[in-house]
């Protein structure tokens, strides 16, 4: 391994600018001569807009344009869409309603966008849009998840139980009729608290047009500035693609909430030209607690059978997921094809049924957010399994060890084929790192100083490297989900690579650059990285889902296959020999059995000056271009072990110990996989003990703000002891299966199982905040008083 | 309108501005010292963070005016003649950030925590003193790590913190 190849910690490329303040985020961006745009939101959680009257705003102070649903609709500016068709269980296609950018004659969720106000200033736009008056029609609102089907109050005409789908995935008689022959089954209601994202920069977007050439440009926070292209043209219709550019600077982290096409960037890109001028918004942050999608909300049912010895039979699950007031960009896709192909986790599960009836209500539209549909499944199974472990007296390690797959490829009855992996090795050496044999020593400590100790497993699995575009297509999504990357070689052999993917703190100028310098044996500072601009890069993807990795430098490994291959033949003609003798390696051409060699940097020159072959039977230059697609999804798989002490007096959980092991398969650089695990463990504790989203009985969002929305810090975490086991995955010429969301799918059930064994208690809800931990504490203490 | 005047980073600068203004706004878009970020508009998030005198302030809750006179320190000065903070240098040995958008504020922060608490730092006294951060994408195990080491090398390059830092 070389000190900047596959599998060496290389400090980040990325990082200089970072750490001296010159990234350039979007709100950084400034065009000569730029307006500010403010949004005026709906105070409503649900009402009619019977007018709007923005002349007296119109007249104030620095006021360029007001515009509302009727000036989007005359530009015939077509509404937000949802990328992603599911099917009823009946086989018809889902309900649902127009989501217009801005309002059309109805608001659906407090926050909702009803007019944008373009102004000199951002003060001068507030105080604009205060003087708008709308004359509303209050509704009742839909606002409780479990609740909103068969609800009076429609939300959408075209869902009139506020029913968005009835999907199921499975074998049903079969699961029943493994339930019926089992010996034991354990029945959990489950509650997956709604989330709000909150990457640390705001979402932001700054729209431009040139009038003499007719283009638009939008600068915005996006993970996949592509797609939010390919939306923009195809589907609402702001310009064709050539003469629309999309740029996705530097973005201050995403988990999914930046893959959607929102509202806003939509509208300051096509006010730009309304207004004849630049036109920059920024998310405060309460408008992005507000508007941004939302992640989670699911309520659950879910029953696990085992036979006398604790074999797994079947596994039946229903799930109402919310949906929010509108289908985002891809959310109908994660309650439904990212969650219930993962229900079989580890284990050999014969049998598995899940239901799952997607509703809307009159909250923030809900969607992909770290780990997607994968965290709600690995809730579902192990915190099943680790009841059960109890409820059958099994020691949950051993009890999770009797049920593992061990044999692979392994057929699961929920769509996935498991490629590769070791579960077994994974929780031995969890197990080791977490000290498990000395829990009991521990506990009796703990429980001497008054404190309750507790520990809880996870063995998570998820799919990503998404995805098989064919069998994405035929589940229901509207595109397909390969990657494309482009390889320039430059005369004097450095390399620029371009590709789809988008890094948004991941460290693609990094890992990326690795892998180029690993395989065609050039210096990493010789090997530059671009990406997030459309005139730039071919069309691309993005970032979601784990993918980069997997998908996007699968594609960058083919390209520079082609390069090689090209610079093979180019070579031949220079050290006069057969193509079929040339080798390469370690960054030289050379003739088999001979010591004649060129270095890569003069094979590109000599491709470029083209001196030593007739340009009509090899073209010049060394530029080769990929698309990959997967095979398959990769399965990343792990176990974590939470350990944690509560103090029965002031409810506090205190996490002192987290093992996690994961198999990420080939690993380009652990210190940035060891922090993207580190980073996902935070927001899955943050999820299991401080974290959700509150809406009141009218949908007013009361947690809009950092002082009532807890987010993780540093000291409520510990540090985390981060090891790894590596089966490759056989789908994909690096063997990489991915790292950006196994943290956060692992550790909220670990939170969980490990809070009930201190508590001996089988369920609590997430959050676990002290309040509720308190009073769970108080009534194993009388419990115990009792006994 | 009212004029201000201020040291930023060693040079004097002096603005007619709005009396509303705040201090992160006249550094970003007065200054184009974007390298001052905001993350909140409840003071709880510390991306605005700089060094007003010597002394961390969130930028966000502060008036430009209410500092006239002041010497302010941003990211941006951190560096002296092109040679990285020990602090800098430290966040990206350790792997201290991922996305960047906390970072300067996590970094002026951690500065201030040396300033204030000394060279040797245990983890339990930087997670509790980095409370006003937020950082989104590390779960700030490599920041913990990170401000232990750059509060050590700032201890052994000798600078006193409060040097190094203004
Ligand atoms: S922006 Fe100042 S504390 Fe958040
Ligand atoms: S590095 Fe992204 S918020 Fe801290």
């Amino acid at each position: 391994m070389s000190a900047t190849g596959i599998g060496a910690a290389v400090r980040r490329k990325e990082d200089h600018r970072f750490i001296t303040g010159q990234g350039r985020y979007t709100d950084d961006v400034n065009r000569p001569g730029q307006a500010q745009a403010y949004f005026l939101r709906s105070p409503h959680a649900h009402a009619k807009i019977k007018s709007i009257d923005t002349k007296a705003a119109a007249a104030m102070p620095g006021v360029l344009g007001i515009f509302t649903g009727a000036d989007l609709a005359a530009d015939k500016i077509g509404g937000l869409i949802c990328g992603w068709m599911i099917h009823n269980k009946d086989g018809s296609p889902m309900r649902a309603g127009a989501h217009p950018a801005l309002a059309q004659g109805r608001v659906r969720y407090v926050g909702d966008h009803v007019a944008v106000v373009v102004a000199e200033t951002l003060a001068q736009a507030k105080d604009a849009a205060e003087a708008i008056v709308v004359d509303y029609q209050e509704l009742s609102a839909v606002v409780e998840t479990a609740k909103a089907a068969g609800a009076k109050t429609v939300i959408h005409d075209e869902a009139p139980d506020n029913t968005v789908f009835n999907w199921h995935l499975g074998d049903k008689d079969a699961t029943d009729k493994a339930f019926k022959a089992a010996k034991h089954v354990t029945k959990l209601d489950l509650v997956n608290n709604r989330l709000v994202p909150n990457a640390m920069e705001p979402r932001a977007a700054v729209g431009d047009y040139d009038a003499g050439e007719g283009i638009f440009t939008l600068y915005t926070t996006s993970q996949n500035p592509h797609v939010a292209r390919l939306v923009l043209s195809a589907f609402i219709g702001i310009a064709p693609e050539n003469k629309l550019r999309v740029i996705a600077p530097d973005v201050g982290g995403g988990f999914g909430s930046k893959i959607f096409i929102y509202a806003e960037e939509t509208v300051c890109v096509w006010a730009a030209k309304k207004v004849g001028r630049p036109v920059k918004w920024t998310a405060d942050r309460t408008e992005a607690f507000l508007s941004d999608a939302h992640g989670r909300d699911h309520v659950t049912h879910a029953e696990l059978a085992t036979d006398a010895d604790g074999k797994i039979l079947a596994l039946k699950v229903h799930t109402t997921a919310n949906l929010g007031a509108y289908l985002s960009t891809f959310s109908s896709s994660v309650p439904t094809y990212l969650y219930a192909p993962l229900l079989s986790g580890q284990y050999d599960i014969p049998a598995i049924y899940c239901e799952v009836d997607a509703v809307y209500t009159n909250t923030a539209p809900v969607d992909a957010y770290r780990g997607a549909g994968r965290p709600e499944a690995t809730f579902v199974v192990e915190r099943l399994i680790e009841v059960t472990a109890r409820q059958l007296g099994k020691d949950p390690a051993k009890f999770r060890l009797q049920n593992y797959i061990r044999k692979f490829p392994h057929q699961t009855p929920v769509i996935m084929a498991y490629d590769t992996g070791n579960y077994a090795a994974s929780l031995k050496k969890a197990l080791e790192i977490i000290d498990y044999k000395g829990i009991g020593k521990r506990k009796r400590d703990s429980a001497r100083a008054g404190k309750l100790r507790g520990i809880g497993f996870s063995s998570y699995i998820e799919a990503c490297g998404i995805a098989p575009s064919a069998a994405v297509g035929s589940l229901g999504a509207g595109v397909g989900l390969w990657e494309s990357a482009e390889v320039r070689v430059n005369p004097i052999g450095t390399v620029e690579v371009l590709t789809g993917s988008h890094s948004h703190g991941q460290g693609h100028e990094t890992t990326f650059a690795q892998l180029v310098s690993d395989r065609l044996g050039i210096p990493i500072d010789n090997v530059s990285i671009i990406h997030g601009d459309t005139d730039k890069v071919q069309m691309g993807m993005g970032t979601y889902g784990s993918r980069s990795g997997a998908v996007g430098m699968s594609a960058i490994y083919k390209a520079i296959d082609k390069v090689i291959a090209k610079g093979k033949k180019v070579a031949a003609y220079v050290l006069e020999a057969d193509e079929a003798d040339i080798d390469f390696a370690d960054g030289n051409f050379t003739v088999k059995g001979t010591d004649r060699k060129l270095d890569f940097g003069s094979c590109a020159l000599q491709a470029y000056v083209a001196h030593k072959f007739n340009g009509q039977e090899l073209e010049p230059g060394l530029k080769e271009g990929a698309f990959y697609d997967p095979t398959n999804f990769t399965f990343p798989a792990g176990v974590h072990i939470c350990e944690l002490e509560i103090d029965p007096q002031t409810g506090v959980t205190k996490i002192d110990r987290w093992a996690a092991v994961d198999d990420f398969g080939v690993v380009i650089n652990p210190m940035i996989v060891e922090g993207q695990v580190h980073g996902g463990i935070a927001q899955g504790v943050g999820q299991a003990l401080l974290e959700g989203a509150r809406y009141n009985s009218d949908g007013q969002l009361v947690t809009a703000s950092f002082m009532d929305y807890t987010m993780p810090r540093a000291d409520d975490l510990p540090s985390f002891d981060v090891g790894m086991t590596v089966t490759p995955c056989p789908s994909n010429p690096l063997g990489i299966k991915g790292c950006g969301e196994a943290g956060a799918i692992a550790s909220p059930p670990a939170v969980i199982n490990a809070i009930t064994d201190a508590l001996g208690h089988e369920d609590i809800a997430m959050p676990a905040t002290p309040q509720a931990v308190w009073r769970a504490a108080q009534k194993s203490i009388s419990r115990l008083a009792a006994e | 309108m009212t004029t201000v005047s201020l040291t930023v980073n060693g040079k004097a600068v002096s603005a007619n501005i709005d009396p509303r203004t705040l201090l992160v706004q006249f550094l970003r878009e007065n200054l184009r010292l974007t390298g001052t970020h905001v993350g909140c508009d409840t003071s709880q998030c510390g991306a605005c963070l700089v060094h007003i005198d010597g002394k961390a302030v969130k930028a966000c809750t502060t008036l430009a005016v209410s500092v006239d006179g002041a010497a302010i320190t941003t990211i941006e000065g951190l560096a002296q003649d092109g040679k990285l903070h020990p602090m800098q240098e430290a966040f990206r040995e350790h792997h201290g950030l991922q996305c960047g958008f906390c970072t300067p504020g996590m970094i002026m922060s951690a500065v201030d925590m040396v300033n204030r608490r000394g060279h040797e730092l245990d983890e339990k006294t930087i997670r509790e003193d980095l409370d006003g951060n937020i950082c989104r994408c590390t779960g700030y195990h490599n920041i913990v790590k990170a401000i232990a080491a750059g509060a050590e090398a700032m201890g052994k390059a000798g600078v006193t913190t409060r040097q190094a830092a203004e």
